[in-house]
């Protein structure tokens, strides 16, 4: 199956571990994700006044950009984007839909993209979470040689996946989708009562004490509840609960590390795929003497 | 003591203007603080939600010199919750706009250590850019 792909800007830099492992763990799955021609920044965060239409230009210019490469065959028929952040999925999504249920708004946008082609507001914003459950976990299942045994895993959310409800991919109070994934690679799934509690996200730039503390909540909590590493689908919440850890710990000095992996790089070992595709070397607590520990690599 | 508190054509305005730019009702609003109480930020606010709903609701402009408008994430815990259907966050984002529209920056990428400006991701910097810079 081919599919079309957003990838945004930090999958590219940062976050190339999640993009890399998630590409290779698709394929796996038969679906190769297309990268969108000429994609630009969403904007990372939607707008949210009502008058502000000028900053819904950037992910709408990106939906225009699956209809053109329908148009121009590289797809037929094909109007689903998949997103793996999770901040580039709800900007996108939430644009979508402001269109969609904003007739004046939309021509107000396509005005301002005058020399583009007019939105048609045929796509379909999903996230690669929802593709996997769509298509079926069990066909994930199928494809696991190297099962994550003993391997215990508290999923965390964060907000963009979730909320608001109208784009959510889950219940927005009690999500479940990552724990049936993280199932059917064959982990023991712990609870973390704070799955879905904010890490602060961009108050890391302003007053990182504000995600310090955030982040050592989510991560000791999770820890009491025996999680030895936790997931994650946004590489902003990657960065306040893996690198931010060197400040917990200063804080915090008990404070004992653990490994905050993408989904996807979970999926890429319980693959059995080569392990040059999780791109560790861009975690920044080191997840490999765990999985090495376990025996999965 | 009950505190008799005079509404202004002064204090309408501003209620009307945060209720235009937020598209919310905020007259709906009961005050039952279920947006304060599910706050993952109110701990790091001089002002919580729900008074920032009660403050906007009396036009009270006093409201723009609050840091509570720049410590909301605008992680949508409340907008989830609140039982009135109403959206704090698109209320908070309002009068960061207000202010953002003066050509008010809340922070200056200047002041940005460079040890962090060298690890924090683009989807860090861009979105407090977004939030925090007109």
């Amino acid at each position: 199956m081919k599919i079309l792909y957003y990838p945004g800007c930090t999958l590219k830099t940062s976050a190339k571990n999640f993009e890399e492992s998630a590409i290779a763990s698709a394929k796996t799955m038969d679906i190769e994700l297309i990268e969108l021609t000429r994609w630009n920044c969403c904007g990372t965060v939607f707008s949210l006044t009502s008058d502000d239409l000028i900053h819904h230009v950037a992910p709408i210019r990106n939906l225009i950009r699956v209809q053109e490469m329908n148009k121009q065959g590289l797809v037929k028929g094909e109007f689903r984007l998949v997103t793996l952040c999770a901040m580039c999925y709800n900007t996108l999504k939430r644009s979508n839909l402001r269109v969609k249920e904003n007739p004046e708004d939309l021509e107000k946008i396509n005005n301002l993209m005058y020399l583009e082609e007019d939105y048609e507001v045929k796509v379909e914003v999903i996230h690669f979470l929802k593709l996997l459950e769509d298509m079926g976990f069990e066909k994930v299942n199928e494809k696991v040689k190297n099962p994550l045994k003993n391997l215990k895993i508290a999923p965390y959310y964060g907000c963009m996946l979730l909320r608001p409800k109208e784009v959510g991919i889950d219940d927005p109070e009690d999500p479940t989708i990552q724990e049936e994934l993280l199932e059917k690679l064959g982990a023991e799934v712990i609870n973390n009562p704070f799955k879905k509690v904010c890490c602060g996200s961009y108050q890391t730039v302003q007053d990182k004490n504000i995600v310090v503390d955030l982040s050592y909540s989510i991560l000791t909590r999770a820890q009491k509840e025996g999680a030895e590493a936790i997931t994650t689908s946004c590489p902003l919440c990657a960065f306040n609960l893996d690198n931010r850890q060197k400040e917990v710990k200063e804080k915090y000095p008990h404070f004992k590390e653990i490994p905050v992996f993408y989904f996807t790089q979970l999926m890429s070992i319980a693959f059995g795929l080569d392990k040059k595709y999780c791109r560790f070397d861009l975690n920044y607590i080191d997840p490999e003497p765990l999985i090495k520990s376990k025996g999965l690599l | 003591m009950i505190k008799k508190i005079l509404i202004t054509d002064e204090n309408i305005d501003f209620l009307l203007k945060i209720e235009e730019l937020s598209d919310q009702i905020i007259t709906r609003c009961d005050q039952c603080g279920v947006c304060s109480g599910s706050c993952p930020l109110v701990s790091e606010m001089d002002i919580t939600p729900s008074q920032m709903m009660r403050m906007v609701q009396l036009g009270q402009k006093e409201i723009m010199d609050s840091k509570t408008m720049w410590i909301c994430a605008s992680c949508y815990t409340c907008t989830v919750r609140c039982p009135r259907g109403l959206d704090p966050s698109k209320v908070a984002e309002s009068l960061r706009q207000l202010r953002l529209r003066q050509g008010l920056d809340h922070i200056n990428i200047k002041n940005i250590p460079k040890d962090e400006i060298e690890i924090l991701p683009q989807i860090a910097l861009v979105s407090a850019m977004r939030k925090f810079t007109s």
